[in-house]
């Protein structure tokens, strides 16, 4: 809401600066957005009556002007404008006059005439951006005025924040009541009597949606001149409040609209057929709209129709067919109340909004209907002509206002600050509400333009508002202590980050939605969770996977020179899943994701270089997981290379992928080398387990090597569950610490060396006891996997 | 007897002229071994007559023992010559830089996060979680925003399709972390039914939500902490002061200007916009909006099956990127979803 300062100063007397006024507003829950004034500063410039004018005899441009400054005084100045003719007012700054940018005017010679001031155009004072000629003056303008007061220069546009419970602050009526209550003044509002009735031409109306539309009031007026001017003051306010003058008709409900806040609608009387009512779309109606564009409406959406055709929808916008022109002769002036239920939402569902919609869908005060009528109506005879015929309305029930009770204790207690019970009732008055004392309590009714005031609640704010936020103490919080749980079978998430962030990983946040090919190349998604409405076509779709936003994240690196990425992130990913919850439909887990490329260590001089491998980042998952330990089996991934990829399980539990990104997607997506990658559950991955002690032996270890040729693809980890299985007891640890193949083992087969470490806690062990150990781990790998002892 | 000193001369003279350990025990032979000067001489005494054998014996074993200082000397500066010569050997360039991995670190809103929840729990509170594609209930109807309200313009909300392509019902990207308290409240209450008095919730939910908007401020992705309190006897005046008491302690900054201001909100009355104010650095003296609170609406608390007349409370609304962006000078929030490394490392 955009208006003009000086306006609102019109309506409520207060000595407050313009700065101060601002902070009251903004402090009172109406933010002071912005605050601009309507012309730079500038100084001397008066109202210059040209009495003369005669071509420079130097210039072919110039004239020399006689100009009657004000006093008696006639001024001699050199002027280049076009426009400039005797008897025209125009702004003249005098000698010693500072205009914008810092131009100070000077007695000069121009050409060798001397010129004692300067006559002025919009643009040389700055309130306009016309440099085509003199700004022309009013012409009973008194030579010598100040022209800022003249022109009312120092007022300042405010334009108001407003949330959408203070539909009533839409008008200045409104504001200057909020300012009247804050300051503890009075507001005066100019008497709006009933206009005498000097025709005779009616139209009638009806309610045929009385909920939509219980009240609707119109009058005809006939024989105005459409094409009349707009007043000056009209024109300068509404410019000052944001809406640019149109012409007569127009510019008076506009400011009708803005001075009390009802939105009103004329209509071209001559085009109307029999009675105009308020009744719902039937479905399917189509309607040409004043922008132009034709909607087929819901049957939700309220009209206003007459015998034959939809002319309007009922406080949105007017219809192009019904509309007034600079012809139109015959006014139909509208001034109704909608329910903001019949009006909410429905502009915004065809795609725009209007003041008229965005009032009515707040709340415009009901009480008003008439006042507005009458209001526009004096203002059309006034400046357009015409004869005002008699009233019509149409009245069904209006919104009621029950009264709310508002307890003293029940202040203190939402509040935490003690009132008297007459403090609140000063402060009651100030908003003039209307209320009943009981006891400590009131018992409040609230008016017909507030309809934000619906529970006690509501009213407890307005005590805080005109208290001040500020002076409600700050109190330290007191509450009951009693520690938080501390479960250890979890551990937090921010410990997971920091492990990988000390083993080199750089948390990126990446949006949840991404490009569809993504989810298609790397999840292969076929139907993922798309967006209705995406910001654009990169961003259409959830992610089901992280896997894509790692990508992305390098290539963006990489076009930034960052030739060694390595990445993790957090984050939701999203499913279509019937037995998800709790939003049905959708799973949406919380994953972990990782991504290394490039070299295995930053690049330097102490080790040689190497690209980052599978092993590399399977050390680093194991030693995010540890200390449990999960096993990793071979596995596919659409997005991974089908032998670099494994399955991570944990407590048999499959809990997501490590593998390097296959080929297709290293050559489709650009890149130098494959990334190595993981996509993990962080649920299984926030699981602990109590530490469970076990006794430490103080018997010296028995360690004791062995290679074994075993077939080149045995997986390792069946050697080691085999191994686990038939352990025996006194072998403590069994480390795989070479993996050979070359001369001395025949092809198709590996050696695979172990330690193993042998103790008792009790005793220790004989060299017996070590080597029937050892060859019971042997005669069983002989035995399962053929396996021969290399010696 | 003078007749015996050189000896000792031309030992000290022979060791310093060998200058490894092997060498020198090679000269030491020359003096001390079988066939040594000094051995020659020992072996002498006997020829000597009776009475000049004991000082005779005397004097060379003077000699001897002259010689084997100046021998035990020079071992002793062959060792340290050594010594020295390997350390040299051994020095390094310490200025070169250090071998293997570095570190990573942490995104700066993580950073910021953390803080948060730290410093809540610090006075008791809890973190809760929620859904991020949620249902159009807890996002607008149980906080008291139904479908039109006007209030539902100030929050542009991203829609899912349905598996038929056309706008599913009902379902939306949460638009902010309001939600979570619903559903904790809900909860909780389900949670204490068996009991008297329900124990107080104290929670902070942190978490990403999503706007149809995108711009140099504004991201359609981004972060917000809710907080919640309610219990018996919560007032305006604890908000004020559990949620200044904050802001001073992110910041840092005990003379934080810390202002609340009236506005709206559909699930809290009365509501407060809340602004801050440094006391220096570039944004000196300028009220910079960074959250919005009040306490929670009757209407809320019923929907969650808590009664209004018994207990109250407050919540409030934070921004974590303004947040981190503030304490750490970043000036355009996009960088934060950007994931580049040259930005994020400056976080470490």
């Amino acid at each position: 809401m955009k208006f003009s300062e000086s306006w609102l100063r019109s309506f409520v007397a207060t000595d407050r600066s313009g700065d101060e006024l601002s902070h009251l507003l903004t402090m009172a829950g109406l933010e002071v957005e912005e605050v601009e004034a309507v012309a730079p500063a500038f100084s001397q410039v008066v109202v210059g009556h040209v009495l003369e004018v005669t071509k420079h005899p130097n210039a072919d441009r110039l004239n020399v002007c006689r100009v009657d400054i004000g006093n008696g005084t006639v001024a001699q100045i050199v002027c280049g404008a076009p426009n400039v003719a005797v008897g025209m007012k125009v702004p003249c700054a005098l000698p010693g006059a500072v205009l914008p940018g810092d131009f100070v005017i000077k007695v000069a010679k121009v050409r060798g005439i001397e010129s004692s001031g300067m006559l002025c155009s919009a643009k040389e004072l700055g309130i306009d951006a016309d440099a085509s000629g003199l700004l022309p003056l009013a012409a009973d303008a008194q030579a010598g005025d100040d022209v800022r007061r003249l022109l009312d220069l120092d007022d300042r546009m405010l334009t108001l924040k407003l949330t959408p419970n203070r539909a009533d602050c839409l008008s200045l009526t409104g504001i200057a009541r909020e300012v009247a209550a804050l300051t503890g003044t009075k507001a005066q509002f100019p008497a709006v009597a009933s206009v005498t009735v000097t025709g005779s031409a009616a139209r009638s109306v009806a309610l045929a949606a009385p909920a939509a539309c219980p009240r609707y009031c119109g009058r005809v007026i006939s024989g105005v001149d459409a094409r009349a001017a707009t007043p000056e003051w009209m024109a300068r306010r509404l410019l000052r409040s944001g809406l640019r003058p149109i012409s007569a008709l127009v510019d008076i409900t506009n400011y009708v609209m803005l001075e009390l806040g009802q939105p009103l609608h004329a209509f071209d009387n001559a085009r109307l057929q029999g009675t105009v009512r308020a009744r719902m779309a039937q479905p399917d109606e189509t309607l040409r709209l004043l922008n132009g564009e034709t909607l087929t409406l819901a049957d939700d959406v309220l009209l206003i129709a007459d015998d034959e055709k939809a002319l309007a929808m009922a406080g949105i916008m007017g219809g192009n067919d019904s509309a007034i022109t600079l012809d139109t002769t015959e006014v139909f002036l509208e001034s109704a109340f909608f329910a903001p239920a019949a009006i909410a939402g429905r502009a915004r569902r065809y795609g725009f909004s209007s003041d008229a919609s965005h009032r009515f869908e707040r709340g415009v005060d009901f009480a008003g209907t008439l006042r507005a009528l009458e209001r526009a109506s004096e203002l059309v005879v006034a400046i357009c002509g015409g004869q005002s015929g008699p009233l019509s309305e149409a009245l069904a029930e209006l919104p009621a206002r029950p009264p709310l009770r508002l307890r003293t204790a029940r202040v203190a207690r939402v509040l935490g600050v003690e009132f008297a019970p007459d403090t609140i009732a000063e402060l009651l008055g100030h908003l003039a509400l209307d209320c009943q004392r009981d006891g400590d309590d009131f018992v409040v009714t609230p008016p017909s333009y507030r309809f934000d005031l619906e529970i006690e609640e509501d009213l407890i704010e307005e005590i805080a508002r005109l208290y001040g936020y500020d002076n409600i103490p700050s109190q330290p919080p007191r509450a009951m202590l009693s520690m938080l749980a501390q479960s250890e079978d979890s551990r937090p998430l921010p410990r997971l980050r920091q492990i990988l962030a000390d083993r080199g990983f750089q948390e990126v946040i990446n949006f949840a939605f991404v490009e569809e090919a993504r989810e298609t190349d790397f999840a292969d998604n076929r139907k993922p969770v798309r967006l209705a409405n995406p910001i654009a076509s990169q961003l259409a779709v959830m992610r089901s996977s992280l896997i894509g936003g790692l990508v992305g994240t390098l290539q963006a690196n990489l076009r930034r020179r960052q030739n060694r990425v390595r990445i993790f992130e957090t984050g939701r990913c999203f499913l279509r899943d019937q037995a998800g919850a709790p939003v049905a439909g959708f799973r949406q887990p919380w994953r972990l994701g990782g991504l290394a490329f490039g070299g295995a260590q930053p690049e330097q001089w102490g080790r040689p270089a190497r690209a980052v491998d599978f092993f590399d980042l399977k050390a680093d998952l194991e030693a995010l997981l540890l200390p449990a330990v999960a096993r990793f089996e071979k596995a596919t991934h659409p997005a991974l290379h089908p032998g670099r990829t494994a399955r991570v399980v944990l407590d048999g539990e499959a809990i997501g992928f490590i593998g390097e990104l296959h080929p297709q997607w290293v050559q489709k997506y650009e890149l130098a080398q494959a990334p190595v990658l993981f996509e993990l559950e962080l649920a299984a991955l926030l699981r602990a387990h109590l530490p469970q002690f076990v006794e430490v032996s103080r018997q010296p270890p028995a360690i004791r090597d062995v290679a074994l040729l075993v077939d080149y693809d045995l997986p390792l980890q069946t050697l080691l569950d085999g191994f686990a299985a038939h352990c025996p007891p006194p072998v403590q640890e069994l480390r795989l610490f070479d993996i050979y193949t070359g001369k001395g083992v025949p092809d198709g087969k590996k050696s695979v060396a172990f330690r193993i470490v042998m103790q008792d806690t009790q005793k220790t062990l004989q060299d017996s006891e070590v080597d029937f150990a050892v060859q019971k781990l042997i005669d069983y790998a002989q035995q399962a996997f053929s396996a021969q002892l290399r010696v | 007897m003078q007749t015996l000193d050189p000896i000792i001369q031309e030992a000290v003279a022979a060791f310093a002229a060998t200058d490894d350990g092997d060498a020198l025990e090679q000269v030491k032979a020359r003096f001390l071994g079988k066939s040594g000067s000094i051995t020659a001489l020992l072996k002498g005494l006997g020829a000597l007559p009776a009475d000049e054998r004991k000082a005779a014996g005397a004097a060379i074993n003077r000699v001897k023992e002259g010689v084997e200082a100046a021998l035990n000397a020079r071992r002793e500066a062959i060792r340290q010559q050594a010594l020295a010569a390997r350390l040299a050997e051994e020095a390094l360039d310490v200025t070169l830089p250090g071998r293997g991995e570095t570190r990573g670190g942490l995104h700066p809103v993580t950073r910021t996060l953390e803080r948060i929840e730290s410093l809540f729990r610090s006075i008791g509170f809890d973190v809760a979680d929620g859904p991020e594609i949620e249902t159009d209930f807890f996002n607008f109807t149980a906080l008291n925003t139904p479908a039109d309200h006007p209030a539902r313009s100030m929050h542009d909300t991203f829609y899912l399709q349905d598996e038929a392509g056309g706008v599913a019902d009902g379902i939306l990207l949460r638009t902010h972390t309001s939600p979570i308290q619903a559903r904790y409240m809900q909860a909780h209450v389900a949670r204490y039914a068996h009991l008297e008095t329900m124990p107080e919730i104290r929670i902070i939910a942190p978490g990403r939500v999503y706007r149809v908007d995108s711009d140099a401020t504004h991201s359609p992705m981004f972060h917000q902490v809710e907080g919640l309190w309610i219990g018996e006897n919560i007032s305006f005046a604890d908000l004020k002061g559990v949620v200044a008491d904050f802001l001073r302690r992110f910041f840092e900054s005990d003379d934080l200007q810390v202002r609340f201001r009236p506005s709206f909100f559909p699930f809290t009355e009365p509501s407060a916009e809340i602004d801050v104010a440094f006391m220096g650095g570039a944004l000196k003296g300028r009220w910079l909006e960074i959250a919005g609170c009040g306490m929670v609406h009757p209407n809320v608390l019923r929907h969650a099956g808590i009664d209004p007349e018994r207990y109250t409370g407050f919540a409030f609304g934070m921004g974590p990127d303004r947040l981190t962006m503030l304490r750490y000078g970043v000036n355009d929030l996009r960088l934060f979803f950007d994931g580049d490394l040259r930005f994020l490392r400056q976080f470490v």
